[in-house]
Protein backbone atom coordinates (compact mmCIF):
# COMPACT_ATOMS: atom_id res chain seq x y z
CA UNK A 1 0.00 0.00 0.00
CA UNK A 2 2.44 2.59 1.10
CA UNK A 3 4.70 2.92 -1.81
CA UNK A 4 8.24 2.18 -0.97
CA UNK A 5 8.88 4.73 1.76
CA UNK A 6 9.28 3.64 5.03
CA UNK A 7 6.21 4.94 7.58
CA UNK A 8 8.45 7.29 10.40
CA UNK A 9 7.96 8.63 14.04
CA UNK A 10 4.85 9.86 15.07
CA UNK A 11 4.38 13.41 13.42
CA UNK A 12 0.86 14.03 14.92
CA UNK A 13 -0.45 13.04 18.39
CA UNK A 14 -4.00 13.96 19.39
CA UNK A 15 -4.45 13.24 22.70
CA UNK A 16 -8.07 12.85 24.90
CA UNK A 17 -10.13 15.69 22.58
CA UNK A 18 -13.36 16.08 23.76
CA UNK A 19 -15.46 19.42 22.20
CA UNK A 20 -18.40 20.24 22.66
CA UNK A 21 -20.78 22.80 21.06
CA UNK A 22 -23.21 24.37 24.26
CA UNK A 23 -24.56 21.39 25.69
CA UNK A 24 -23.77 19.41 22.41
CA UNK A 25 -21.07 16.48 22.35
CA UNK A 26 -19.58 16.55 19.02
CA UNK A 27 -16.23 14.73 20.44
CA UNK A 28 -15.20 12.82 23.81
CA UNK A 29 -11.82 11.93 24.88
CA UNK A 30 -10.43 11.17 21.13
CA UNK A 31 -7.29 9.98 21.25
CA UNK A 32 -5.09 8.46 18.05
CA UNK A 33 -1.63 9.07 16.41
CA UNK A 34 -0.44 9.76 13.01
CA UNK A 35 2.96 8.63 11.49
CA UNK A 36 5.11 9.83 9.11
CA UNK A 37 4.39 9.34 5.43
CA UNK A 38 1.17 7.21 6.37
CA UNK A 39 -2.59 7.31 5.02
CA UNK A 40 -4.38 7.55 7.96
CA UNK A 41 -8.32 7.32 7.56
CA UNK A 42 -10.57 8.77 10.12
CA UNK A 43 -14.38 7.03 9.15
CA UNK A 44 -17.77 7.15 10.78
CA UNK A 45 -21.57 7.08 9.81
CA UNK A 46 -22.81 10.73 8.73
CA UNK A 47 -22.49 12.88 12.48
CA UNK A 48 -19.62 10.55 14.19
CA UNK A 49 -17.50 13.83 14.50
CA UNK A 50 -15.04 13.45 11.70
CA UNK A 51 -15.02 16.58 10.25
CA UNK A 52 -15.12 18.39 14.09
CA UNK A 53 -11.88 16.06 14.54
CA UNK A 54 -10.18 17.29 11.29
CA UNK A 55 -11.65 21.21 12.57
CA UNK A 56 -9.61 20.55 15.80
CA UNK A 57 -6.04 19.84 14.15
CA UNK A 58 -6.93 22.60 11.30
CA UNK A 59 -7.43 24.77 14.49
CA UNK A 60 -10.73 26.05 13.58
CA UNK A 61 -12.08 25.10 16.50
CA UNK A 62 -10.28 24.70 19.97
CA UNK A 63 -11.56 22.02 21.93
CA UNK A 64 -12.20 22.14 25.56
CA UNK A 65 -10.00 19.23 26.71
CA UNK A 66 -6.58 17.20 25.39
CA UNK A 67 -4.33 18.61 23.35
CA UNK A 68 -2.67 17.80 19.34
CA UNK A 69 1.19 17.72 19.35
CA UNK A 70 2.59 17.89 15.63
CA UNK A 71 6.02 17.38 16.07
CA UNK A 72 6.42 17.04 19.55
CA UNK A 73 5.21 20.57 19.98
CA UNK A 74 1.86 20.74 21.55
CA UNK A 75 -0.60 23.45 20.68
CA UNK A 76 -4.25 24.45 22.03
CA UNK A 77 -5.04 27.68 20.64
CA UNK A 78 -4.14 27.99 17.54
CA UNK A 79 -5.64 29.59 14.42
CA UNK A 80 -5.90 28.01 10.63
CA UNK A 81 -2.90 30.44 9.62
CA UNK A 82 -0.53 29.29 12.29
CA UNK A 83 -1.58 25.63 11.33
CA UNK A 84 -0.88 26.41 7.81
CA UNK A 85 2.64 27.84 8.60
CA UNK A 86 3.26 24.69 11.04
CA UNK A 87 3.08 22.92 7.50
CA UNK A 88 -0.31 21.62 7.58
CA UNK A 89 -2.81 21.58 4.53
CA UNK A 90 -6.40 20.70 4.06
CA UNK A 91 -9.08 20.37 1.37
CA UNK A 92 -12.68 21.07 2.08
CA UNK A 93 -15.89 18.80 2.50
CA UNK A 94 -17.67 21.20 0.46
CA UNK A 95 -15.36 23.03 -2.05
CA UNK A 96 -14.18 25.72 -0.90
CA UNK A 97 -12.10 27.43 -3.81
CA UNK A 98 -11.96 30.90 -5.12
CA UNK A 99 -14.68 30.48 -7.41
CA UNK A 100 -13.98 33.80 -9.72
CA UNK A 101 -10.10 33.27 -10.00
CA UNK A 102 -9.01 30.87 -12.01
CA UNK A 103 -7.57 27.24 -11.93
CA UNK A 104 -3.59 28.13 -12.04
CA UNK A 105 -4.43 31.00 -9.50
CA UNK A 106 -6.25 29.30 -7.28
CA UNK A 107 -3.24 26.93 -6.92
CA UNK A 108 -0.66 29.97 -6.89
CA UNK A 109 -2.84 31.26 -3.97
CA UNK A 110 -1.45 27.72 -2.33
CA UNK A 111 2.30 29.62 -2.35
CA UNK A 112 1.34 32.33 -0.68
CA UNK A 113 3.04 31.27 2.43
CA UNK A 114 6.39 30.70 0.54
CA UNK A 115 6.77 33.71 -0.99
CA UNK A 116 8.71 36.11 0.43
CA UNK A 117 8.80 39.22 -1.69
CA UNK A 118 7.20 42.22 -0.15
CA UNK A 119 4.02 44.61 -1.58
CA UNK A 120 6.43 46.21 -3.12
CA UNK A 121 8.38 44.76 -4.49
CA UNK A 122 5.63 42.94 -5.93
CA UNK A 123 3.68 46.02 -6.94
CA UNK A 124 6.82 47.12 -9.03
CA UNK A 125 7.15 43.09 -10.23
CA UNK A 126 10.83 43.72 -11.42
CA UNK A 127 13.93 41.60 -9.95
CA UNK A 128 13.10 39.04 -6.81
CA UNK A 129 9.49 39.42 -7.33
CA UNK A 130 9.33 38.29 -10.88
CA UNK A 131 11.92 35.73 -10.20
CA UNK A 132 10.28 34.53 -6.86
CA UNK A 133 6.84 34.61 -9.38
CA UNK A 134 8.54 32.27 -11.87
CA UNK A 135 9.76 29.87 -9.38
CA UNK A 136 6.56 29.56 -7.86
CA UNK A 137 5.07 29.33 -11.15
CA UNK A 138 7.30 26.13 -12.06
CA UNK A 139 6.25 24.54 -8.59
CA UNK A 140 2.41 25.23 -9.65
CA UNK A 141 2.59 23.97 -13.00
CA UNK A 142 4.37 20.35 -11.49
CA UNK A 143 1.25 20.25 -9.51
CA UNK A 144 -1.11 20.69 -12.63
CA UNK A 145 0.61 18.08 -14.98
CA UNK A 146 0.68 15.47 -11.85
CA UNK A 147 -3.25 16.28 -11.14
CA UNK A 148 -3.50 15.88 -15.40
CA UNK A 149 -5.34 19.16 -15.33
CA UNK A 150 -3.27 20.80 -18.25
CA UNK A 151 -6.39 21.57 -20.38
CA UNK A 152 -8.21 23.34 -17.30
CA UNK A 153 -5.61 25.99 -16.35
CA UNK A 154 -7.33 28.79 -16.93
CA UNK A 155 -10.66 28.12 -16.90
CA UNK A 156 -12.40 29.93 -13.68
CA UNK A 157 -12.65 27.23 -11.50
CA UNK A 158 -16.41 27.85 -11.01
CA UNK A 159 -16.88 26.62 -14.51
CA UNK A 160 -15.18 23.17 -13.88
CA UNK A 161 -17.06 19.85 -13.41
CA UNK A 162 -17.17 18.94 -9.55
CA UNK A 163 -14.86 16.19 -9.72
CA UNK A 164 -12.04 18.64 -11.53
CA UNK A 165 -12.59 21.06 -8.74
CA UNK A 166 -12.43 18.84 -6.35
CA UNK A 167 -8.60 18.02 -7.52
CA UNK A 168 -8.26 21.56 -8.04
CA UNK A 169 -9.12 21.73 -4.38
CA UNK A 170 -6.52 18.95 -3.48
CA UNK A 171 -3.72 20.61 -6.01
CA UNK A 172 -4.26 24.21 -4.27
CA UNK A 173 -3.18 21.78 -0.74
CA UNK A 174 -0.38 20.05 -2.56
CA UNK A 175 0.76 23.60 -3.61
CA UNK A 176 1.68 24.75 0.55
CA UNK A 177 4.12 21.91 0.15
CA UNK A 178 2.29 20.11 3.65
CA UNK A 179 3.98 17.73 5.60
CA UNK A 180 0.84 16.76 6.90
CA UNK A 181 -2.15 16.43 4.36
CA UNK A 182 -5.48 16.80 6.07
CA UNK A 183 -8.43 15.73 3.33
CA UNK A 184 -12.04 15.81 4.18
CA UNK A 185 -14.20 13.69 2.23
CA UNK A 186 -12.15 13.97 -1.28
CA UNK A 187 -14.62 11.21 -2.75
CA UNK A 188 -17.97 12.44 -1.53
CA UNK A 189 -20.46 12.74 -3.97
CA UNK A 190 -18.17 11.72 -6.98
CA UNK A 191 -18.66 8.27 -9.26
CA UNK A 192 -16.94 5.24 -9.44
CA UNK A 193 -14.47 6.06 -11.71
CA UNK A 194 -13.73 9.51 -10.23
CA UNK A 195 -13.44 7.82 -7.11
CA UNK A 196 -11.11 5.49 -8.92
CA UNK A 197 -8.75 8.36 -9.97
CA UNK A 198 -8.93 10.48 -6.89
CA UNK A 199 -7.67 7.25 -4.58
CA UNK A 200 -5.30 7.17 -7.00
CA UNK A 201 -3.73 10.42 -6.82
CA UNK A 202 -4.02 10.38 -3.28
CA UNK A 203 -1.38 7.33 -3.22
CA UNK A 204 0.42 9.05 -5.24
CA UNK A 205 0.97 12.20 -3.06
CA UNK A 206 1.50 10.37 -0.54
CA UNK A 207 4.30 8.38 -2.70
CA UNK A 208 5.73 11.67 -5.16
CA UNK A 209 5.39 14.45 -2.26
CA UNK A 210 5.94 12.24 0.68
CA UNK A 211 3.63 14.03 2.46
CA UNK A 212 1.20 12.11 5.16
CA UNK A 213 -2.19 12.28 4.94
CA UNK A 214 -5.15 11.96 7.16
CA UNK A 215 -8.15 11.36 5.72
CA UNK A 216 -12.21 11.12 6.53
CA UNK A 217 -14.49 9.41 4.50
CA UNK A 218 -17.85 7.91 5.33
CA UNK A 219 -17.32 5.34 2.55
CA UNK A 220 -15.54 2.11 4.04
CA UNK A 221 -14.77 0.58 0.76
CA UNK A 222 -12.65 2.89 -0.77
CA UNK A 223 -11.09 4.07 2.33
CA UNK A 224 -9.70 0.99 3.31
CA UNK A 225 -7.80 -0.08 -0.07
CA UNK A 226 -5.75 3.05 0.49
CA UNK A 227 -5.39 3.32 4.05
CA UNK A 228 -2.16 2.47 6.25
CA UNK A 229 -4.43 2.41 9.74
CA UNK A 230 -7.90 3.27 10.25
CA UNK A 231 -10.11 5.11 13.04
CA UNK A 232 -13.25 4.58 13.39
CA UNK A 233 -15.63 7.36 15.04
CA UNK A 234 -19.20 6.91 16.29
CA UNK A 235 -21.17 9.45 18.15
CA UNK A 236 -17.93 11.58 18.85
CA UNK A 237 -16.60 8.51 20.20
CA UNK A 238 -13.71 6.46 19.51
CA UNK A 239 -14.56 2.88 18.76
CA UNK A 240 -11.99 1.34 16.55
CA UNK A 241 -8.62 1.34 15.69
CA UNK A 242 -6.09 -0.49 13.39
CA UNK A 243 -5.17 -1.77 10.40
CA UNK A 244 -8.08 -2.20 7.56
CA UNK A 245 -8.14 -5.33 8.45
CA UNK A 246 -8.55 -5.61 12.17
CA UNK A 247 -10.72 -2.43 11.71
CA UNK A 248 -13.54 -4.90 9.29
CA UNK A 249 -13.32 -7.48 11.68
CA UNK A 250 -13.94 -5.45 14.75
CA UNK A 251 -17.65 -6.08 16.16
CA UNK A 252 -18.14 -2.72 17.42
CA UNK A 253 -17.10 -0.83 14.17
CA UNK A 254 -19.50 -4.06 12.29
CA UNK A 255 -22.42 -2.77 14.57
CA UNK A 256 -22.17 0.74 14.00
CA UNK A 257 -22.14 0.35 10.51
CA UNK A 258 -24.71 -2.61 10.13
CA UNK A 259 -26.96 -1.85 13.07
CA UNK A 260 -27.44 -4.85 15.37
CA UNK A 261 -30.91 -6.02 16.88
CA UNK A 262 -30.99 -5.32 20.37
CA UNK B 1 -27.43 67.32 -30.16
CA UNK B 2 -24.51 68.89 -28.47
CA UNK B 3 -26.32 70.35 -25.78
CA UNK B 4 -27.44 66.55 -25.03
CA UNK B 5 -23.76 65.39 -25.58
CA UNK B 6 -22.26 68.37 -22.93
CA UNK B 7 -24.78 67.34 -20.37
CA UNK B 8 -23.95 63.63 -20.75
CA UNK B 9 -20.25 64.74 -20.37
CA UNK B 10 -21.00 66.40 -17.18
CA UNK B 11 -22.91 63.62 -16.19
CA UNK B 12 -19.73 61.03 -16.46
CA UNK B 13 -17.69 63.26 -14.95
CA UNK B 14 -19.37 63.28 -11.85
CA UNK B 15 -20.12 59.54 -11.93
CA UNK B 16 -16.63 59.02 -12.32
CA UNK B 17 -16.03 60.77 -8.91
CA UNK B 18 -19.18 58.48 -7.69
CA UNK B 19 -17.64 55.69 -8.88
CA UNK B 20 -14.22 56.06 -6.88
CA UNK B 21 -15.78 56.46 -4.13
CA UNK B 22 -18.74 53.60 -4.55
CA UNK B 23 -14.98 51.80 -5.10
CA UNK B 24 -13.47 52.19 -1.55
CA UNK B 25 -16.90 51.01 -0.58
CA UNK B 26 -16.70 47.58 -2.94
CA UNK B 27 -12.73 47.05 -1.69
CA UNK B 28 -13.38 47.14 1.94
CA UNK B 29 -16.53 45.35 1.55
CA UNK B 30 -15.23 42.38 -0.73
CA UNK B 31 -12.32 41.84 1.30
CA UNK B 32 -13.69 41.96 4.77
CA UNK B 33 -17.71 41.78 4.61
CA UNK B 34 -17.88 45.28 6.63
CA UNK B 35 -19.83 48.20 4.97
CA UNK B 36 -17.64 50.91 5.76
CA UNK B 37 -19.32 53.42 6.39
CA UNK B 38 -16.79 55.67 6.99
CA UNK B 39 -15.37 56.11 3.35
CA UNK B 40 -16.69 59.74 3.31
CA UNK B 41 -15.02 60.82 5.87
CA UNK B 42 -12.03 58.87 4.67
CA UNK B 43 -12.25 61.41 1.43
CA UNK B 44 -12.74 64.28 3.51
CA UNK B 45 -9.76 63.57 5.57
CA UNK B 46 -7.57 62.68 3.31
CA UNK B 47 -8.51 66.08 0.94
CA UNK B 48 -7.75 67.95 4.40
CA UNK B 49 -4.55 66.34 5.04
CA UNK B 50 -3.76 67.07 1.48
CA UNK B 51 -4.61 70.57 1.14
CA UNK B 52 -3.48 71.81 4.39
CA UNK B 53 0.07 69.94 4.02
CA UNK B 54 0.08 71.62 0.52
CA UNK B 55 -0.34 75.00 2.07
CA UNK B 56 2.13 73.75 5.19
CA UNK B 57 5.03 72.67 2.97
CA UNK B 58 5.58 76.04 1.08
CA UNK B 59 5.49 78.19 4.30
CA UNK B 60 8.07 75.33 6.35
CA UNK B 61 10.81 74.76 3.46
CA UNK B 62 10.57 77.81 1.88
CA UNK B 63 10.31 75.73 -1.77
CA UNK B 64 7.95 77.96 -3.77
CA UNK B 65 7.52 75.26 -6.67
CA UNK B 66 3.75 73.96 -6.74
CA UNK B 67 5.04 70.86 -7.85
CA UNK B 68 6.98 70.14 -4.88
CA UNK B 69 4.56 70.93 -2.75
CA UNK B 70 1.78 68.68 -4.33
CA UNK B 71 4.14 65.90 -4.28
CA UNK B 72 4.80 65.92 -1.01
CA UNK B 73 1.81 66.60 0.56
CA UNK B 74 0.33 63.76 -1.54
CA UNK B 75 2.61 61.52 0.21
CA UNK B 76 2.19 62.50 3.34
CA UNK B 77 -1.51 62.60 3.01
CA UNK B 78 -0.99 58.87 1.95
CA UNK B 79 1.45 57.76 4.53
CA UNK B 80 -1.58 59.49 7.17
CA UNK B 81 -4.44 57.75 5.53
CA UNK B 82 -1.92 54.23 5.69
CA UNK B 83 -1.86 55.28 9.48
CA UNK B 84 -5.74 55.47 9.87
CA UNK B 85 -6.17 51.97 8.31
CA UNK B 86 -3.18 50.42 10.39
CA UNK B 87 -5.42 51.81 13.70
CA UNK B 88 -8.45 51.25 12.18
CA UNK B 89 -7.27 47.46 12.03
CA UNK B 90 -5.68 47.62 15.52
CA UNK B 91 -7.97 49.03 17.19
CA UNK B 92 -11.97 48.57 15.54
CA UNK B 93 -11.89 45.48 13.60
CA UNK B 94 -9.26 42.95 15.39
CA UNK B 95 -11.94 43.27 18.02
CA UNK B 96 -14.88 42.71 15.89
CA UNK B 97 -14.09 39.46 13.89
CA UNK B 98 -17.20 37.23 13.53
CA UNK B 99 -19.58 40.30 14.55
CA UNK B 100 -22.79 40.50 13.11
CA UNK B 101 -22.95 42.75 10.43
CA UNK B 102 -24.96 45.81 11.98
CA UNK B 103 -22.12 45.66 14.67
CA UNK B 104 -20.06 46.40 12.03
CA UNK B 105 -21.45 48.79 10.67
CA UNK B 106 -21.78 50.79 13.74
CA UNK B 107 -18.17 50.62 14.47
CA UNK B 108 -17.55 52.41 11.25
CA UNK B 109 -20.23 54.68 11.42
CA UNK B 110 -18.38 55.77 14.94
CA UNK B 111 -15.08 55.57 12.54
CA UNK B 112 -16.42 58.36 10.10
CA UNK B 113 -17.56 60.77 12.78
CA UNK B 114 -14.48 60.27 14.82
CA UNK B 115 -12.78 60.99 11.31
CA UNK B 116 -15.11 64.02 10.77
CA UNK B 117 -14.16 65.79 14.28
CA UNK B 118 -10.19 64.58 14.21
CA UNK B 119 -9.64 65.89 10.53
CA UNK B 120 -11.36 69.29 11.25
CA UNK B 121 -9.34 69.78 14.99
CA UNK B 122 -6.23 68.82 13.18
CA UNK B 123 -6.63 70.55 9.70
CA UNK B 124 -8.98 73.17 10.61
CA UNK B 125 -12.42 73.72 9.77
CA UNK B 126 -12.52 76.80 7.09
CA UNK B 127 -12.97 75.58 3.24
CA UNK B 128 -9.48 75.18 1.52
CA UNK B 129 -8.44 74.63 -1.70
CA UNK B 130 -6.71 71.87 -3.81
CA UNK B 131 -4.58 73.46 -6.53
CA UNK B 132 -3.02 70.53 -8.31
CA UNK B 133 -2.11 72.99 -11.59
CA UNK B 134 -5.19 71.39 -13.39
CA UNK B 135 -6.04 73.81 -16.29
CA UNK B 136 -9.63 75.56 -15.86
CA UNK B 137 -10.01 76.91 -19.29
CA UNK B 138 -12.83 75.23 -21.54
CA UNK B 139 -12.34 73.66 -24.41
CA UNK B 140 -14.63 72.66 -27.69
CA UNK B 141 -14.83 69.28 -29.23
CA UNK B 142 -16.21 67.98 -32.27
CA UNK B 143 -16.96 71.34 -33.89
CA UNK B 144 -16.97 70.14 -36.87
CA UNK B 145 -20.10 67.88 -36.05
CA UNK B 146 -22.38 70.46 -34.04
CA UNK B 147 -22.82 74.14 -34.41
CA UNK B 148 -20.64 75.66 -31.41
CA UNK B 149 -19.23 72.17 -30.81
CA UNK B 150 -19.14 69.99 -27.45
CA UNK B 151 -18.20 72.60 -24.66
CA UNK B 152 -15.96 70.72 -22.28
CA UNK B 153 -14.26 71.18 -19.25
CA UNK B 154 -10.29 70.57 -19.60
CA UNK B 155 -10.33 69.82 -15.75
CA UNK B 156 -12.18 67.36 -16.11
CA UNK B 157 -10.83 65.49 -18.85
CA UNK B 158 -7.51 65.73 -16.43
CA UNK B 159 -9.98 64.11 -13.72
CA UNK B 160 -10.82 61.36 -15.79
CA UNK B 161 -7.50 60.34 -17.02
CA UNK B 162 -6.26 60.39 -13.40
CA UNK B 163 -9.14 58.29 -12.17
CA UNK B 164 -8.87 56.13 -14.83
CA UNK B 165 -5.32 55.80 -14.20
CA UNK B 166 -5.60 54.69 -10.87
CA UNK B 167 -8.55 51.93 -12.00
CA UNK B 168 -6.50 50.64 -14.33
CA UNK B 169 -3.17 50.02 -11.72
CA UNK B 170 -5.62 48.48 -9.09
CA UNK B 171 -6.69 45.86 -11.46
CA UNK B 172 -3.59 45.09 -12.36
CA UNK B 173 -2.17 45.41 -9.11
CA UNK B 174 -5.14 42.80 -7.85
CA UNK B 175 -4.74 40.86 -11.22
CA UNK B 176 -0.71 40.27 -11.34
CA UNK B 177 0.71 39.87 -7.73
CA UNK B 178 0.66 37.71 -5.24
CA UNK B 179 -0.52 39.49 -2.86
CA UNK B 180 -3.53 40.45 -4.76
CA UNK B 181 -4.56 37.19 -5.31
CA UNK B 182 -4.38 36.80 -1.81
CA UNK B 183 -6.75 39.64 -1.43
CA UNK B 184 -9.03 38.14 -4.07
CA UNK B 185 -9.18 34.93 -2.07
CA UNK B 186 -9.75 36.28 0.76
CA UNK B 187 -12.69 37.99 -0.72
CA UNK B 188 -13.63 34.83 -1.89
CA UNK B 189 -13.63 32.56 1.07
CA UNK B 190 -12.44 33.69 4.21
CA UNK B 191 -11.65 29.94 5.77
CA UNK B 192 -10.55 28.90 2.59
CA UNK B 193 -7.72 31.47 2.45
CA UNK B 194 -6.72 30.93 6.03
CA UNK B 195 -6.20 27.48 5.76
CA UNK B 196 -3.78 27.93 2.78
CA UNK B 197 -2.05 30.48 5.31
CA UNK B 198 -3.29 34.20 4.41
CA UNK B 199 -3.21 36.25 7.53
CA UNK B 200 -6.31 37.81 7.23
CA UNK B 201 -5.34 40.77 9.40
CA UNK B 202 -2.32 41.76 7.46
CA UNK B 203 -5.05 41.47 3.95
CA UNK B 204 -7.54 44.06 6.19
CA UNK B 205 -4.66 46.32 6.53
CA UNK B 206 -3.60 46.31 3.10
CA UNK B 207 -7.36 46.93 2.04
CA UNK B 208 -8.25 49.57 3.85
CA UNK B 209 -4.32 51.33 2.80
CA UNK B 210 -5.76 50.62 -0.78
CA UNK B 211 -9.32 52.53 0.39
CA UNK B 212 -7.50 54.77 1.84
CA UNK B 213 -5.45 55.78 -1.39
CA UNK B 214 -8.65 55.77 -3.25
CA UNK B 215 -10.08 57.87 -0.67
CA UNK B 216 -7.17 60.64 -1.26
CA UNK B 217 -7.45 60.50 -4.81
CA UNK B 218 -11.19 61.02 -4.97
CA UNK B 219 -10.70 64.08 -2.54
CA UNK B 220 -8.15 65.60 -4.44
CA UNK B 221 -10.27 65.87 -7.37
CA UNK B 222 -13.35 66.91 -5.95
CA UNK B 223 -11.22 69.12 -3.85
CA UNK B 224 -9.71 70.67 -6.61
CA UNK B 225 -12.87 71.20 -8.45
CA UNK B 226 -15.33 72.73 -5.70
CA UNK B 227 -12.67 73.14 -2.85
CA UNK B 228 -12.07 71.12 0.47
CA UNK B 229 -15.24 71.45 2.76
CA UNK B 230 -17.31 69.47 5.33
CA UNK B 231 -20.05 68.47 2.42
CA UNK B 232 -17.81 66.60 1.04
CA UNK B 233 -19.11 63.42 3.29
CA UNK B 234 -22.34 64.30 2.09
CA UNK B 235 -21.54 63.67 -1.55
CA UNK B 236 -19.62 60.74 -0.89
CA UNK B 237 -22.84 59.51 0.28
CA UNK B 238 -23.96 59.51 -2.93
CA UNK B 239 -21.87 56.79 -3.50
CA UNK B 240 -24.66 54.57 -1.58
CA UNK B 241 -26.63 54.14 -4.01
CA UNK B 242 -24.15 53.65 -6.33
CA UNK B 243 -22.83 50.25 -4.62
CA UNK B 244 -26.47 49.49 -4.38
CA UNK B 245 -26.97 49.84 -7.76
CA UNK B 246 -23.46 48.20 -8.96
CA UNK B 247 -23.71 45.26 -6.33
CA UNK B 248 -21.66 45.72 -3.32
CA UNK B 249 -18.94 43.32 -4.37
CA UNK B 250 -18.58 44.23 -7.72
CA UNK B 251 -15.87 46.62 -9.05
CA UNK B 252 -16.48 46.78 -12.32
CA UNK B 253 -20.07 48.14 -11.03
CA UNK B 254 -19.00 50.55 -8.72
CA UNK B 255 -17.60 52.39 -11.68
CA UNK B 256 -20.29 51.46 -14.14
CA UNK B 257 -22.81 52.40 -11.38
CA UNK B 258 -21.22 55.36 -10.71
CA UNK B 259 -21.04 56.65 -14.58
CA UNK B 260 -24.62 55.63 -14.74
CA UNK B 261 -25.79 57.80 -11.69
CA UNK B 262 -23.94 60.14 -12.92
CA UNK B 263 -25.60 60.41 -16.17
CA UNK B 264 -28.77 59.26 -15.25
CA UNK B 265 -29.03 62.58 -12.60
CA UNK B 266 -27.50 65.26 -14.94
CA UNK B 267 -30.35 64.08 -17.38
CA UNK B 268 -32.85 63.76 -15.50
CA UNK B 269 -32.49 67.13 -14.17
CA UNK B 270 -31.75 68.63 -17.56
CA UNK B 271 -34.27 67.38 -19.51
CA UNK B 272 -37.25 66.00 -16.82
CA UNK B 273 -36.69 69.00 -14.09
CA UNK B 274 -38.41 71.79 -16.25
CA UNK B 275 -41.75 69.11 -15.55
CA UNK B 276 -41.23 68.86 -11.77
CA UNK B 277 -40.12 72.00 -10.69
CA UNK B 278 -36.12 70.86 -10.38
CA UNK B 279 -34.21 69.48 -7.80
CA UNK B 280 -34.27 65.70 -9.20
CA UNK B 281 -30.24 65.91 -9.20
CA UNK B 282 -30.84 65.48 -5.52
CA UNK B 283 -33.15 62.07 -4.94
CA UNK B 284 -32.63 60.71 -7.89
CA UNK B 285 -29.77 58.61 -7.33
CA UNK B 286 -31.86 57.44 -4.22
CA UNK B 287 -34.83 56.69 -5.82
CA UNK B 288 -32.54 54.75 -8.50
CA UNK B 289 -31.18 52.43 -5.60
CA UNK B 290 -34.55 52.14 -3.96
CA UNK B 291 -35.69 50.62 -7.17
CA UNK B 292 -33.13 48.21 -8.02
CA UNK B 293 -33.30 47.36 -4.11
CA UNK B 294 -37.09 45.91 -4.53
CA UNK B 295 -36.52 44.21 -7.77
CA UNK B 296 -32.78 43.58 -8.15
CA UNK B 297 -30.88 43.62 -4.66
CA UNK B 298 -27.93 42.14 -5.96
CA UNK B 299 -27.35 45.04 -8.00
CA UNK B 300 -26.29 45.14 -11.43
CA UNK B 301 -23.01 42.71 -11.55
CA UNK B 302 -23.31 41.73 -7.73
CA UNK B 303 -23.43 37.62 -6.57
CA UNK B 304 -27.00 36.67 -6.57
CA UNK B 305 -27.97 36.01 -2.62
CA UNK B 306 -29.05 32.19 -2.62
CA UNK B 307 -30.05 31.21 0.97
CA UNK B 308 -30.06 27.88 1.85
CA UNK B 309 -33.89 27.41 3.63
Amino acid sequence: MNGGRPIGEVVLDVQNISLSFGGVRALSDISFDVREHEVRAIIGPNGAGKSSMLNCINGVYTPQEGAIMFRGRTFRHMNSRQVAEMGVARTFQNLSLFQGMSVLDNLMTGRNLRMRCNLFQQAIRWGAAEREEIRHREFVEHIIDFLEIQAHRKTPVGQLPYGLQKRVDLGRALAMEPQVLLLDEPMAGMNVEEKQDMSRFILDVNDEFGATIVLIEHDMGVVMDISDRVVVLDYGRKIGDGTPDEVRQDENVIRAYLGVEH
Amino acid sequence: MGFFLETLFGGLMVGMLYSLVALGFVLIFKASGVFNFAQGAMVLFAALAMARFSEWIPQWTGIESRWFANVVAFVVAGLIMFAVAWLVELLVLRHLVNQKGATLLMATLGIAYFLDGAGQTLFGSNIYKIDIGMPKDPIFLLEGMFQGGILVNKEDLYAALIAATLVAALSLFFQKTGIGRALRAVADDHQAAQSIGIPLTHIWVIVWCVAGVVALVAGMIWGSKLGVQFSLTTVALRALPVVILGGLTSVPGAIIGGLVIGVGEKLSEVYLGPFVGGGIEIWFAYVLALVFLLFRPQGLFGEKIIDRV
